[in-house]
């Protein structure tokens, strides 16, 4: 056993390229490499968008606007009732972009609606008895994505460092922002927001609110972020499989910790949309705002079981229910009809994404 | 030939049972060393212990013949040392270029990659020579790594540690999931990894296979180095007898 002693002596070893193989191998080297066949060409990138969720269901509500317009051109495909849609749909977008991240990454919160609630509440009670002017409404936006950021923090630290599942740790979070919203106020909403606040609302550029563009921008920015970054590659990995990403060297904790506290930051900057909008705090008006969202993004073709998703796929996700809804409205059905079609299409499109993966797997 | 990894004396006890006691392990730039032993001998200790994920008790770690101490896998993928793990740790959504790049992203130059841009068609492009240029199969580098077959994935966990790895690769039972033919395949790219130039570490239960690809052969039993062969020199019969202990090992590592 000398081979080991003699080695360790040695201080340089050859260039790899130069060391010679040494004999012993019975096996063949198989294919020279250079004779190896060349990837074959990229398909093209409308071929590769056709395939995708988004484009199917962009393509369902394409159909239910053009159904809508010709049965009701008068009232549906009217300016005011675009506005009307967009303006609906605007506060639900900016919390359904946060929520993407989240489910893209594995994750899952179903709190964002007491934290828009909560955060809507220390900035009206902040702003209430101050000078109406610009300067305590723009500290009060600071305040409320605080309170939002804050919220979402300690959902993050929850789920990453103490390993409390997402379902419930946002569960948590849900009851207690709630609540410490009504602890704040007696119960009561907030009606004595800044006259100051309004004025983004008298403003309409391009036919539409200054809330809608807000909402669209907020897209736009982190939709790109999450194809085209190295944080949007790392939400995927984290969401595909954690344990990969972490042996690739990747934070996990600190980057999930980061996608619970942008989602909380989104929710808070939903709650001052909310706040401009209706004058008021409207404590229980948003119990249902997590579970539209959710709806929103999953129709847009996120996969619960992360690693899949586009920010495409959520706008057009989260318009589906907005734009049945409002047609339900304007052919005087029941609107509660809108409901039943949306709670089936919802399970039927999870249950799609599980064929896809299970005929995958088997491969 | 020089030792690029060298073990030696390493000993590691989980409270009172010694797990490895003493060992010494070597392997050469350009070859396949294959590290064999029975359940329990220790083969698993020793590479989580050479690829950083533990820490040694005592003993030392010589890179290039120089004292390394590695924390964390992350520091030995520093030195260039790469593990294929048996569980191939590949995101299954993703395709093999963005695996291949996993936490090892490629920036776009200027404003753009300060702001954190990816430069996809770099990887595409370095993850698609690497492909190529190892003569594996996988053609689709748009299709997600869950809809490749059990070898497809295992190539793209085999050339991403390449691509990173400069030194030593540590495979953990690369075909253990695999049938003969994605076997074959397989074992085909182990061998063109290694020469590259990279010591690769073949950990495996199949005799055949390791006789078939190895250049180094070692066996580890109850904690030790027992015996140390050439690819060429082993039979099934001499690695079984001493990993079993039924063969006089002292002549059998002094036949070097």
């Amino acid at each position: 056993m000398s081979q080991v002693d003699d080695s360790s002596t040695a201080v340089a070893v050859a260039p790899a390229a130069e060391v010679p193989r040494v004999a012993g191998s019975g096996m063949s080297t198989g294919l020279d490499p250079s004779a190896a066949a060349a990837l074959p060409p990229r398909r093209p990138m409308w071929r590769r968008a056709v395939a995708t969720s988004p484009f199917y269901m962009g393509c369902v509500l394409l159909a239910m606007v053009i159904a809508f317009s010709i049965l009701k051109p008068d009232s549906f495909s009217t300016v005011a009732n675009v506005r009307n849609i967009t303006l609906d749909v605007a506060m639900l977008q900016i919390m359904a972009v946060g929520m993407t991240f989240v489910i893209v990454a594995g994750g899952f919160d179903i709190s964002i609606s007491s934290i828009l609630v909560f955060s809507g509440v220390v900035a009206a009670k902040f702003m209430e008895n101050r000078a109406d002017n610009w300067g305590t409404v723009i500290v009060g936006t600071i305040i409320c994505l605080a309170c939002g950021t804050a919220w979402g923090i300690f959902n993050g630290v929850c789920i990453a460092k103490l390993k409390v599942p997402p379902l419930i740790t946002t569960l948590g979070t849900l009851g207690a922002a709630l609540g410490a919203a009504q602890l704040i106020t007696d119960g009561s909403d907030v009606r004595t927001v800044p006259r100051t606040m309004f004025v983004i609302t008298r403003y309409r550029p391009f036919g539409l609110s200054w809330l809608v563009w807000i909402a669209v921008a907020v897209t736009i920015v982190f939709g790109l972020n999450l194809a085209y970054t190295r944080y949007g590659r790392h939400t995927y990995l984290i969401g595909s499989n954690i344990e990969s990403a972490r042996r690739a060297g990747i934070k996990t904790d600190r980057h999930v910790i980061s996608l619970y506290a942008l989602n909380g930051f989104l929710a808070g900057l939903a709650g001052m949309v909310s706040l401009t909008r209706f004058s008021t705090t409207t404590i229980s008006g948003h119990s249902q705002d997590a579970l539209q969202v959710i709806t929103g993004v999953v129709l847009g073709g996120t996969s619960v079981f992360g690693g899949i998703g586009t920010m495409l796929g959520t706008a057009i996700g989260v318009l589906i229910p907005a734009v049945l809804t409002n047609g339900f409205v304007v052919l005087n059905f029941q609107p509660y009809g809108q409901q039943i079609v949306i709670g089936g299409v919802l399970v039927a499109a999870v249950y799609i994404d599980q064929l896809r993966r299970r005929r995958r797997d088997r491969a | 030939m020089t030792a690029i990894l060298e073990a030696v004396g390493v000993c590691k006890s989980y409270g009172h049972v010694e797990v490895l006691r003493e060992v010494d392990f070597s392997v050469n730039a350009g070859e396949v060393t294959a590290l064999i032993g029975d359940n329990g001998a220790g083969k698993s200790t020793l590479v989580k212990i050479l690829s950083g994920a533990i820490n040694l008790d005592r003993g030392t770690i010589l890179l290039d013949g120089r004292p390394i101490t590695m924390s964390s896998p992350t520091a030995a993928r520093d030195l260039g040392i790469e593990t294929v793990y048996q569980d191939l740790a590949l995101a299954p959504e993703l395709g093999p270029a963005e695996n291949t790049f996993a936490g090892r992203e490629i920036l776009k130059k200027g404003v753009l990659g300060m702001l954190g841009v990816l430069d996809k068609k770099a990887m595409r492009q370095q993850a698609g020579d690497a492909f190529t240029s190892m003569g594996t199969d996988v053609k689709d580098l748009d299709a997600p790594v869950g809809a490749l077959s059990g070898g497809q994935k295992q190539s793209v966990a085999i050339c991403r540690s390449v691509m990173w790895a400069d030194k030593v690769i540590f495979m953990d039972e690369p075909t253990a999931a695999l049938g003969v033919r994605q076997t074959g395949k397989v074992l085909e790219l182990v061998r063109r990894v290694a020469d590259k130039g990279v010591a690769v570490v073949l950990i495996s239960h199949n005799m055949p296979e390791v006789l078939e690809v190895a250049d180094s052969i070692q066996v580890l039993r109850l904690g030790k180095r027992v015996a140390q062969y050439r690819g060429s020199e082993a039979t099934v019969e001499m690695l079984v007898g001493a990993m079993t202990g039924a063969l006089d090992v002292q002549n059998a590592g002094g036949a070097r």
